[in-house]
């Protein structure tokens, strides 16, 4: 927490865990994504599927899939823009057991056939938490500058990944792996104090056995 | 992160420092952020402006939010102000004021959440009077931010922000305790008594139950903010004459904390309990939603 989190997010109204956190929500996945959705499915838990249309949670969720920010007042067409870009969405209300109140899980295929998906909570305060990324689990906050690198479970990536990070003098917040299946697709997220340079990231996907590299800047 | 872990260790180092509590939280967060001061003013200075343009937008009459359920009543709160009300025409345009901004962040207009967007209109609604009747300067204001920030900041570490956690006392009472304290450093008062302020306005708003109307962000919550304000007003006048809290504010801030956990479920932001499950609260939401709602 900064003091930016408590004067702040500036954000579109009205609810800062159903409006704000929910753009988060989708903007992170568009990021993860990585290039314009064609597709977007989205599934809602808890108080979000029963208090969706009264909080805009819907339109904060698709504007974040457009890529706006949590304060972009295009918000609040973002259903219409949707269509006019020719984002095919979905909505359905499900409950997914054992998830926090205010769960979403977004599936978003992009234009170039790109596949990705999240499952998050709006946590209070416009801040989220996403405990999967295609289905693997992780604990992303967005709060500090995050690398989520898909990468091939193959000896030597990890080190060439935090060598690479450590010779930029950058600081290491906290480091998680996910992997599902030994050899497989895994998933490393690594949040780092101060910023990241845009090229680190660039630099990291010329690296062996990535798959994808996103930075995820505080947002 | 902030530095201290209490309100008492934040006045104390700007006891200390001879300087104002804004000062210390600044130069803590500058540290911590990695940044340099001047970037943080900066930053802090273009959300004084996001909150200027959304107390005003919040006065436009025809105001509604997409509920249909409010808007409006900051342009009537505005017009009374003008006859100067019962307790003089500042203390009506921070009505005024709280309750535009409250009902812009309703029809999804863009506001600063402080520390909430359920809260969003007590700070703006005591910083911005105070700044428009030239109590102060715009400089003053940004730092007065820092200051209510602090405050805020120690508050969520120590208990929560959360109304589905603590209750609106979390929200609107961390909310009031904030712009209580930016409004004592505002209007020359020491540190310490920026922090009687805050325990005074926490403490006239414990037990303060979180149960909006259909699960909205506008019944009760905007008249809330309306009355936030005027508690954020009362207490910092108060610490100004000189006024101490028994209670120390960490102390009130735990006790807040203690008395949300012990609110029932129904009373912490599920709109089961409350003004949300009164007749008419009930029939409002099946008006909004219809019946095929779930919950």
């Amino acid at each position: 927490m900064n003091i930016f989190d408590i004067i702040g997010p500036v954000m579109i109204g009205p609810s800062s865990s159903h409006t704000a956190g929910a753009a988060r929500l989708g903007y992170v996945a568009r990021k993860i994504l990585g290039e314009s959705p064609a597709q977007a499915a989205i599934q809602l838990s808890g108080s979000f599927a029963q208090t969706f249309r009264g909080h805009g949670t819907d339109k904060a969720l698709l504007a974040g899939i457009l890529g706006f920010r949590p304060d972009d007042a295009r918000l609040r067409d973002s259903l219409a823009l949707a269509e006019q870009q020719g984002l095919d969405y979905f909505l359905r209300c499900e409950a997914i057991p054992n998830a926090h109140p205010n769960t979403a899980r977004i599936t978003l295929t992009g234009s170039g056939g790109k596949t990705a998906s999240i499952l998050g909570a709006s946590v209070g305060g416009g801040n989220i938490l996403i405990t999967e990324i295609n289905d693997m689990p992780v604990h992303v906050t967005g709060q500090n500058s995050t690398l989520v690198i898909l990468h091939l479970d193959k000896p030597g990536t990890i080190a060439a990944v935090t060598n690479y990070v450590a010779c930029s003098s950058i600081n290491i917040g906290s480091f998680r792996l996910s992997r599902p299946h030994k050899g497989g697709e895994a998933v490393m997220t690594i949040e780092v104090d101060g910023d990241i340079p845009d090229t680190l990231a660039e630099h990291l996907k010329t690296l062996p056995n990535i798959i994808r590299v996103v930075l995820i800047r505080a947002v | 992160m902030l530095s201290y872990q209490s309100v008492e260790e934040l006045c104390r180092a700007a006891e200390d420092s001879g300087l104002p509590i804004s000062r210390v939280v600044l130069s803590d967060q500058a540290r911590s952020l990695e940044q340099e001061e001047q970037t943080l003013l900066e930053q802090m200075s273009a959300r004084l402006q996001v909150m200027e343009v959304a107390a005003e937008a919040g006065m436009d009459p025809s105001l509604r939010s997409p509920s249909g359920l409010s808007g409006g009543d900051a342009a009537k709160m505005r017009s009374y102000a003008q006859s100067g009300g019962i307790a003089g025409s500042l203390f009506s345009r921070a009505i005024a004021r709280a309750l535009a901004t409250s009902e812009y962040n309703a029809a999804m207009g863009k506001i600063v959440a402080s520390p909430t967007a359920g809260s969003c209109g007590i700070l703006p609604g005591a910083i911005l009077p105070v700044l428009e009747e030239g109590m102060c300067s715009r400089e003053q204001a940004v730092m007065a931010l820092f200051t209510a920030g602090g405050i805020g900041m120690v508050i969520g570490n120590r208990a929560t922000l959360a109304g589905a956690e603590g209750g609106c006392q979390a929200e609107c009472g961390a909310a009031a305790a904030m712009a209580a304290a930016a409004l004592v450093e505002l209007r020359g008062g020491t540190p310490l008594q920026a922090a009687h302020a805050c325990a005074m306005a926490l403490k006239n708003q414990l037990g303060l139950v979180c149960d909006p109307v259909a699960g909205l962000v506008e019944v009760p919550c905007i008249k809330r903010n309306g009355a936030g304000v005027v508690i954020a007003l009362s207490a910092a006048e108060m610490a100004l004459a000189g006024i101490e809290s028994k209670i120390p504010v960490d102390e009130c801030i735990s006790a807040m904390y203690q008395v949300g956990k012990a609110l029932p479920s129904s009373l912490r932001e599920t709109a089961q309990g409350g003004l949300a499950a009164t007749p008419t609260g009930v029939r409002l939401k099946r008006e909004i939603f219809g019946d095929a709602l779930p919950g």
